[in-house]
């Protein structure tokens, strides 16, 4: 005889405030959801969005960790909503924006912005550096271990979890965070890049860049698609420092 | 194509950051353990002193050499402490920021950097008190002069607070400095960061268990012993003109 269970009520705290109503102010509201099997905060947030305020506000696209729309700081760390499991959590669970980006309403931000600016200051593309394209040209081959480490570094969905979990970039909002210097990790490791190692220094070889990251390892911890953002940030720590060294 | 001569400073001062944090905690590793001489006996202390006067070297003492010893960490200490200055909280609105962050994350490694901080701070000042003495007095440094030291001269507890600031720097300094530069970090970085953490606490609790105790020798030296005739060490097997 299997013991049934009673369901957890869940109490989920949520910050809310909209920035374009001039007589909103930040605040903690609180709904009250019973839980089920298998529930993410994706569906959570639904139920409370269909049963109890529908002026609930926050983002998803994929439901399943890959489209990085709902990260959201859940009991102060950064998460994607959809593969949080409320069984993995107490019954008590507080839901917050991600600091540091632009916010729309309650849980909704604005992350295109900022990353779309990161982007275009890195330079997050090949420089292939052909003086005339060909389009006809069959691309070089590539060894199957370095593309599937490129292809590792490539899983970033641009969530903001790292940026949201790095104290460093909290501090000082030029810091370009691991999402930036993971892109530069993958652009650097790719051979169809012809950028030289002096021009990558150009980019992160400054207290912006590499020598900014102060190895809290909260981007490490948080990150929801276990990118090995340590390691690559060390990487390109050894590689600038040998780049300064042959100067 | 656009190639300008890049600036190779900040390069250089992550790395020297890096290095001297990094001679600074090797040379806290050996310095405990020399002072823990006491805890054998008074004897090995004071041979352990002669030692660092060069006596085993030169058949004669030169506390100089302790003077230089110290004023080449202090050297090393402040520039160690500069380059560090630059990642400290530098507003109130900053300070705010970060202990926010890292009281709503609950993330160990960001707390441990705010202990960095902290007790970096702290030694701003214990540490230069301490470095101070021993390079303005090197001879001064003995089974009694330093127990002398601790109880009537009240430096126990500067000593105390310097002792944990400075082992929880060190180790904690030591732990970051491998995952910063990606030392020994193998196939499985998060495998080798869990064993790093686990020695560097393992090392903070040796270290402090025996910085307490030698410091605790000290002080019982000093309430016991009759400094009648000074402070200098006679000692049984080693006889020396000028002590």
């Amino acid at each position: 005889m299997s013991e049934e269970k009673s369901p957890r009520t869940l109490k989920i705290d949520v910050l809310r405030y909209d920035p374009n109503d001039k007589n909103d102010f930040p605040h903690i509201e609180r709904f009250e959801v019973l839980e089920a099997d298998g529930m993410t905060l994706y569906i959570v947030l639904n139920e409370i969005r269909e049963h109890l305020d529908n002026s609930l506000m926050f983002d998803f696209v994929c439901r399943a960790g890959i489209c990085g729309s709902c990260s959201m700081l859940v009991n102060g760390r950064p998460t994607l909503a959809c593969s949080t499991l409320t069984s993995k959590l107490d019954a008590h669970i507080t839901l917050a924006p991600l600091p540091l980006f632009k916010l729309i309403k309650d849980l909704s931000i604005y992350t295109g912005e900022w990353m779309r600016y990161l982007n275009e200051h890195l330079e997050t593309w090949i420089h292939a550096k052909e003086e005339v394209l060909n389009f006809d040209k069959l691309e070089e081959r590539m060894d199957p271990a370095l593309a599937d480490e490129i292809y590792e570094l490539d899983r970033c969905v641009e969530c903001g979890c790292c940026v949201a979990g790095c104290g460093t970039i909290q501090m000082k909002p030029s810091f370009v965070g691991a999402v930036g210097l993971n892109k530069v990790a993958r652009y650097h490791l790719d051979p169809r890049d012809k950028r030289s190692d002096e021009e990558y220094y150009e980019l992160i070889g400054d207290e912006n860049g590499v020598f900014g990251c102060m190895t809290l390892l909260g981007c490490e911890d948080v990150c929801p698609k276990d990118l090995p953002l340590q390691s690559k940030i060390a990487y390109l720590r050894r590689m600038m420092m040998k780049t300064a060294l042959k100067n | 194509m656009k190639q300008e001569k890049i600036d190779k400073v900040p390069a250089w001062l992550d790395f020297t950051q890096s290095a001297t944090g990094l001679i600074l905690a090797l040379f806290i590793m050996g310095h405990i353990l020399f002072e823990a001489s006491i805890l054998v006996s008074n004897e090995l202390m004071y041979k352990v002193t002669l030692m660092f006067e060069g006596y085993y070297f030169f058949g004669e003492t030169y506390p100089g050499i302790v003077s230089f010893l110290a004023a080449a960490i202090f050297i090393l200490f402040i520039v160690h402490a500069a380059l560090a200055l630059r990642k400290f909280p530098s507003s109130y609105q900053q300070y705010k920021i970060i202990r926010e962050h890292t009281t709503r994350m609950q993330h160990e490694d960001s707390s441990l950097w705010m202990i960095q901080v902290i007790t970096g701070f702290m030694m701003f000042f214990i540490g230069s008190v301490h470095l101070y003495i021993m390079m303005s007095q090197p001879s001064n440094i003995g089974p009694y002069a330093s127990s002398h030291r601790v109880v009537a001269e009240f430096m126990g507890p500067l000593y105390f607070m310097l002792l944990l600031a400075v082992i929880s720097h060190a180790f904690i300094g030591l732990y970051r400095l491998a995952l910063k530069w990606g030392f020994m970090e193998g196939k499985h970085p998060e495998i080798s960061r869990a064993k790093f953490k686990l020695l560097m606490k393992a090392m903070i609790a040796v270290y402090i268990i025996v910085g307490l105790s030698s410091l605790g020798k000290y002080t019982y030296i000093g309430l016991t012993h009759d400094f009648s005739d000074g402070v200098k060490y006679k000692s049984q097997t080693i006889h020396m003109e000028n002590h």
